[in-house]
């Protein structure tokens, strides 16, 4: 039987894969997979909770709020990622080095 | 339609105000390119200036919720309010005269403004974490827009780049934090989540998931207010991003930061004692002591941080990153005074730190630098920039009669009256370390000697903005009565019937 804790493992587990793509991988696009990583893991514990638990319908709708505005979030990352590629002609994040101090 | 719904828009009209005046300045942007420069500009200034004014009659509502319990509507919240659109409003009057923004697009800067602002409003009345979350990314995604906004400069965009991954990390993990606490209490409102946590209901074996969640959230919070060891883009983002930006980042998204930090623990995660005016965490979690380490970590690092900065905007970040440590000061003692020094220091910070950044700007329109070494001679080229810079700098430092002394004075009494002498000690200390860096450009500024003595010469709109954060600078004391009412009366927050 599926129960609660299977789902929050897995969500644990994705949030920490996110994480480590986050702090790992030094392409921009990469990253930002690992942001979306680390949402879903987000997403998958509003829902299961709202199942499993007596909270209602609550995390149901926080669960696709937040899927609006991982979008609206991702819309503007690759915009920017795009101009720092006009510029730079990379998306290495390793190559984003002229403010340091 | 619900006539609940209908009571609560009529407590809704800063928000309301912001809204339409920012619909008119997107579209007023689009249907008159020939004039949009001067009527966007006016339309945003009108915007900012009714919200200000339908903020003020709401002082006298009775504390309560709006919509539900979505928002709050307490003192503090009104208080933020002003505050905000206050800030707001003085970027909105620096950004023509800047150089570095130019004149290309800024309708679509006053937008972008606007919808920050509006963002920020909600942030800091936010009751649920649903509304917490949405307005933050909204203050985050425009943020990150106007930070890039220099299209073409390599600087700015990277700035960009890294606010963005810095901000969408952090709010994940501060969204992963609020789907524990939802899980854990099954609610999403604040003032539910007390309840249930003060009741047992959740708590038990649960402490270590709580400490998880409340770290996640701190993440968050603690990216909004530049707090270490969430502040590595801080300093790179604020020499990158057009100044008055920077100078709109450095008070704005912080002072919503901290107000939403201490509605969050305060109303979510402590339990009121009304008659001594003080609060006690939940005995299942003790965040107390999380806050008292970022608090110390904060001001320690970026006061050594900004002791070798050669950048003026960065020096200034770090500077900024160690007022953020000084403010946790008030979060960490836990009692209505300790809020009430919070607003006293945020309203001695906006001015001081406005006035800093705006100096900055006039001497970049006119030198194109930011490097400290071109601030030599400064007192030979521009007397008037070079005094206001030390004004500002000796307030910073907190050297009393100025207004940034009475914003520690409180925030280290509130430290001594909570027993927590050695912790205003540190602080104390920390001061001290300070005053090397502001006095540097000082030095620089007056006694260094440069061979280039062109004058700069100030136009008269940025003369008046100076004087106009100046004055209060210097001057706060005179009203110092007007202040501390105005602060006792708002530091109330709302915590539920």
């Amino acid at each position: 039987m599926i129960g609660l804790s299977h789902f929050l493992i897995i969500s644990a587990a994705l949030f920490c894969l996110g994480l480590l793509a986050v702090f790992t991988r030094k392409n921009a696009v990469n990253v930002l997979m690992g942001v979306e990583l680390i949402l879903n893991s987000a997403n998958l514990n509003l829902i299961a909770f709202s199942k499993y638990s007596a909270a209602k319908i609550d995390g149901q709708v926080f669960a696709a709020f937040v899927i609006v505005v991982a979008a609206a979030e991702v819309a503007v990352a690759l915009a920017i990622i795009l101009t720092m590629y006009r510029i730079i002609k990379s998306v290495n994040l390793d190559r984003a080095d002229t403010l340091k101090g | 339609m619900n006539p609940q719904i209908l009571l609560d828009l009529k407590k809704f009209y800063p928000e309301l105000a912001l809204s339409v005046a920012l619909l008119c300045v997107v579209i007023g942007d689009l249907a008159f390119p020939r004039f949009h420069k001067k009527t966007t500009f006016l339309i945003a200034a009108l915007g900012l200036a009714l919200a200000f004014l339908a903020s003020l009659p709401l002082f006298q509502e009775p504390s309560g919720t709006l919509f539900f319990g979505v928002l709050a509507l307490d003192p503090a919240a009104v208080f933020f309010k002003c505050f905000l659109i206050l800030t707001s409003f003085l970027i909105l009057l620096a950004t023509p005269g800047s150089v570095e923004l130019g004149q290309r697009r800024l309708g679509e800067f006053y937008s972008l403004l606007l919808g920050v602002t509006l963002g920020l409003l909600l942030l800091a009345a936010s009751e649920d974490m649903l509304m917490l979350y949405l307005s933050l990314e909204m203050v985050s995604i425009g943020s990150y827009i106007m930070v890039g906004y220099l299209k073409n400069d390599r600087q700015s965009n990277e700035a960009a780049l890294k606010y963005l991954l810095f901000g969408a990390v952090s709010s994940g993990c501060m969204l992963y934090g609020f789907t524990l606490f939802y899980g854990l209490t099954g609610t999403t409102k604040l003032m539910g989540m007390r309840e249930v946590l003060a009741s047992g209901g959740a708590a038990g074996d649960n402490a270590v998931m709580l400490l998880i969640a409340s770290t996640a959230v701190l993440a968050g919070f603690g990216f909004k207010t530049a707090a270490v060891p969430f502040h590595f883009w801080c300093p790179d983002v604020y020499t990158g991003a057009p100044t008055p930006v920077t100078a709109f980042l450095s008070v704005a998204p912080k002072a919503a930061g901290f107000a939403i930090l201490v509605r969050f623990f305060f109303t979510g995660l402590a339990l009121p004692s009304a008659h001594t005016g003080s609060w006690t965490p939940l005995s299942s979690i003790d965040w107390r002591l999380l806050i008292l380490v970022l608090s110390i970590l904060t001001m320690t690092l970026g006061n050594i941080a900004a002791l070798r900065q050669e950048n003026m905007k960065r020096l200034l970040a770090y500077s900024s990153i160690a007022h953020a440590g000084y403010i946790l000061m008030g979060v960490v003692v836990l009692t209505s005074q300790g809020i009430q020094s919070i607003l006293i220091y945020l309203i001695t910070y906006l001015f001081m730190n406005l006035g800093a950044f705006l100096v900055v700007i006039e001497i970049y329109n006119r030198t194109g630098s930011f490097d400290l070494k071109d601030y030599r001679g400064l007192y030979r080229r521009s007397p008037f920039l070079s005094i206001s810079m030390t004004i500002f700098m000796l307030s910073l430092m907190g050297i009393p009669p100025l207004a940034g002394f009475f914003g520690k004075l409180y925030v280290f009494g509130a430290a001594v009256n909570a027993n927590l002498a050695w912790f205003a000690v540190v602080g104390a200390l920390n001061s001290v370390i300070a005053v090397y860096y502001y006095a540097r450009v000082i030095k620089t500024m007056i006694i260094e000697a440069q061979e280039d003595m062109t004058r700069i010469a100030t136009p008269w709109a940025g003369l008046i903005l100076v004087w106009f954060m100046l004055l209060p600078t210097v001057g706060l004391m005179l009203f110092w009565s007007q202040i501390q009412q105005l602060t006792l009366a708002s530091m109330k927050l709302f915590l539920g019937n």
